[in-house]
């Protein structure tokens, strides 16, 4: 019997881990990333990014350029190839054996262990069992809904108790209620198991869901990292800003101590700027009466959408601003309104 | 669409009558030919109740059999390569392999006693280097390495295609659960490329049953069941024992077909 211990995750460290294809692609620059032991670490970023190139690397599938390195527990792994390297490995097509049983499937990892058929039969049924699919257990995959499978191809990963676990766009494949489902499931899971965790996405609310940590990505580089609510309310750039969530933009100047626009002005702290423009995401502001605050703008569109309304605002120089108000406010397309801003979410550039 | 159906049907009888005419007439007009030799009936076993045929039997079978799995390693490794490996001149390589399928058996024959006969490659290579002349082009191993070189290139191509079609996030995930390349073979690659190993193995294993000019390239003496056909039809004129003989074959090896189209239509399913 070879049994590994509980699962405790790994540390990981890439240091200069650049990637560049035979044909030339250059898919990642050098890149350096701390994950810490349990965390959840999600990469986000647009498609083409390097969000699978980047956990390739951390898997052993793909080796970084010369000068990369990759650590577990601080020791050097770069040239341990992946079956070497203790990870369980979650597909987008989730890569289920087809010529194998569910049970069975969960059970490979064992198997090619050399653990023993009862104790393997045995271990796997029980990871079906903490994955509520234990009624499955005999099922070829081809019989197996979309949802099934994503839970089987995380048994699977999960049966060999690895100190990693990468997940490539798991959910990806589902309808949205059953992603927002399976997203709660996982992170329930990963959270229970302290297992170190790498979630590749391209959904915004998926990774600020899930997330630690997330590291969101721009042409094979890291745009920022920080936690959930960093990266949502204290973008690094206009990148960040805007593939995470709507974000307002007003823009003007600062002149003692307030941020003057076209729309009016507000009080903000720091030193004056010729230019300068103020970000904020739509559900921070408040829509109050005209002349009740700094600024004014004319309602252009209401959208009724049940537990809020989505509020188009114009502002006298022709910008758009899309805010949120309860859904019993009054409001008339074509009135005035003031807007009042927390200092405490807003973001000046 | 009644009509197009009634239209459908309409030229189905035709094209029955010209299947029956061309494919089932001669057949039954063989069974009957078979039947009416001076043993009358008994002749329909006489595969089984003569020894040298029986003999004849067992030896084709294994030499088809012997030379269907060598063609299936050869190919399955070579398709694996060509599969898996991207380098210049891949296309012309693949070409150059798959130049055979238009070979006749003759032709494959002939190139089997260049390569292995008395004045043969292997022979002078074999002499140069101090240990005889080594020809084996007129046995029962020219005739192996006949059907290899015949079937290889059909069975090349099938294989390649499956391996093709192999979804690589399979591989790696056997590898990222601690697979070794073998037992990624064993358990990934194998059982996916298997209902193309099943066909085209099939298919190569009725060609060599049935093959006939490379047997007679090589050596008239040869003891396989066409050559056996054949001497019973024209050297002995015994027209009821190579009936027969042609029936037994045609049976032997119509069974091996549908038995792996069977197992590999289920395994298919399996795959879904
Ligand atoms: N094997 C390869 N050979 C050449 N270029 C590649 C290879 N794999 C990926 N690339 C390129 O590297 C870049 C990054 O690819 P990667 O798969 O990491 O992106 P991604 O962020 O995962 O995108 P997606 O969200 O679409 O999956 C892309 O431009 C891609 O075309
Ligand atoms: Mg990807």
């Amino acid at each position: 019997m070879t049994d590994t211990p509980a699962p405790t995750g790994a540390a990981i460290t890439l240091s200069g881990c650049g990637k560049t294809f035979p044909d030339g692609t250059c898919a990642l620059e050098p890149l350096d990333l701390q994950i810490t032991p349990g965390e959840t670490i999600v990469l986000l970023g647009p498609s083409g990014c390097g969000k699978t190139t980047t956990l390739r690397i951390i898997a052993g599938l793909e080796s970084p350029d010369a000068g990369g390195k990759v650590l577990f527990d601080g020791q050097d792994v770069t040239q341990l190839p992946i079956e070497k390297r203790n990870v369980g490995m979650v597909f987008q097509s989730y890569a289920l054996f087809p010529n194998m049983s569910v049970i069975e499937n969960v059970a490979y990892g064992l198997r090619v262990r050399g653990v023993a058929k009862k104790e393997r039969l045995a271990r796997a049924a029980e990871v079906l069992e903490m994955m509520r699919i234990d009624q499955l257990a005999e099922r070829r995959i081809d019989q197996l809904s979309g949802g099934q499978r994503q839970r089987v191809a995380l048994a699977r990963a999960l049966a060999v108790r690895p100190r990693v676990i990468l997940l490539d766009e798991p959910l990806t494949a589902l309808d949205a209620a059953l992603r927002d489902h399976l997203r709660a499931e996982i992170d329930g899971l990963l959270r229970r198991l302290a297992i170190t965790a790498i979630y590749v996405t391209h959904d915004q609310a998926e990774a600020l869901a899930l997330g630690d940590r997330i590291v969101v990505m721009r042409h094979g580089a890291i745009a920022q990292i920080g936690s959930p609510r960093d990266i949502y309310f204290r973008p690094a750039d206009d990148f960040v800003a805007s593939f995470v969530g709507v974000t307002n933009r007003l823009e003007g100047a600062v002149r003692g101590g307030r941020f003057e626009t076209a729309a009016g002005s507000i009080a903000v702290a720091g030193p004056d700027r010729a230019t300068a423009s103020l970000a904020f995401r739509p559900e921070t502001a408040v829509l109050c009466g005209a002349g009740d605050s700094g600024l004014r703008f004319r309602v252009e569109q209401v959208h009724f959408q049940g537990a809020r309304q989505r509020v188009q605002l114009g502002a006298a120089d022709g910008g758009r601003l899309v805010v949120e108000a309860a859904a019993d406010a009054v409001l008339v397309v074509g009135d005035d309104v003031g807007l009042v801003l927390d200092p405490a979410r807003f973001v000046l550039v | 669409m009644p009509s197009a159906d009634r239209l459908a049907k309409l030229f189905l009888i035709p094209l029955g009558a010209f299947v029956l005419a061309f494919f089932l007439l001669p057949m039954v007009r063989l069974v009957a030919v078979a039947g009416s030799g001076p043993n009358g009936l008994a002749e329909y076993l006489v595969l089984i109740t003569n020894p040298r045929h029986f003999g004849t039997l067992i030896a084709t079978l294994l030499l088809s059999a012997t030379a269907t799995l060598a063609t299936l390693a050869i190919g399955v490794v070579v398709a694996l390569f060509l599969g898996r490996n991207r380098f210049p001149g891949q296309k012309a390589l693949i070409a150059m392999l798959t130049l055979p399928l238009a070979f006749p058996g003759v032709v494959v024959g002939f190139m089997i006693i260049l390569l292995a006969g008395r004045q043969g490659l292997i022979g002078s290579i074999s002499q140069s280097l101090g240990m005889g002349r080594m020809v084996f082009a007129y046995s029962m191993a020219g005739l192996f390495a006949g059907y290899v070189y015949f079937s290889l290139p059909r069975v090349m191509v099938t294989l390649l295609a499956a391996v093709e079609k192999l979804d690589p996030s399979l591989e790696e995930a056997a590898r990222s659960l601690g697979a070794s390349r073998a037992q990624v073979l064993r358990d990934v690659i194998l059982p996916g490329i298997g209902p193309s190993l099943m066909a085209s193995g099939a298919i190569a294993f009725a060609t060599a049953m049935g093959a006939f000019g490379t047997a007679f390239t090589l050596a008239t003496r040869i003891d396989v069941l066409a050559m056996t056909i054949y001497t019973e039809f024209t050297l002995s004129a015994n027209f009821a024992s190579a009936a027969a003989l042609s029936i037994a074959l045609g049976l032997i090896t119509w069974g091996v077909l549908a038995l792996t189209r069977n197992f590999a239509g289920d395994r298919v399913a399996a795959a879904g």
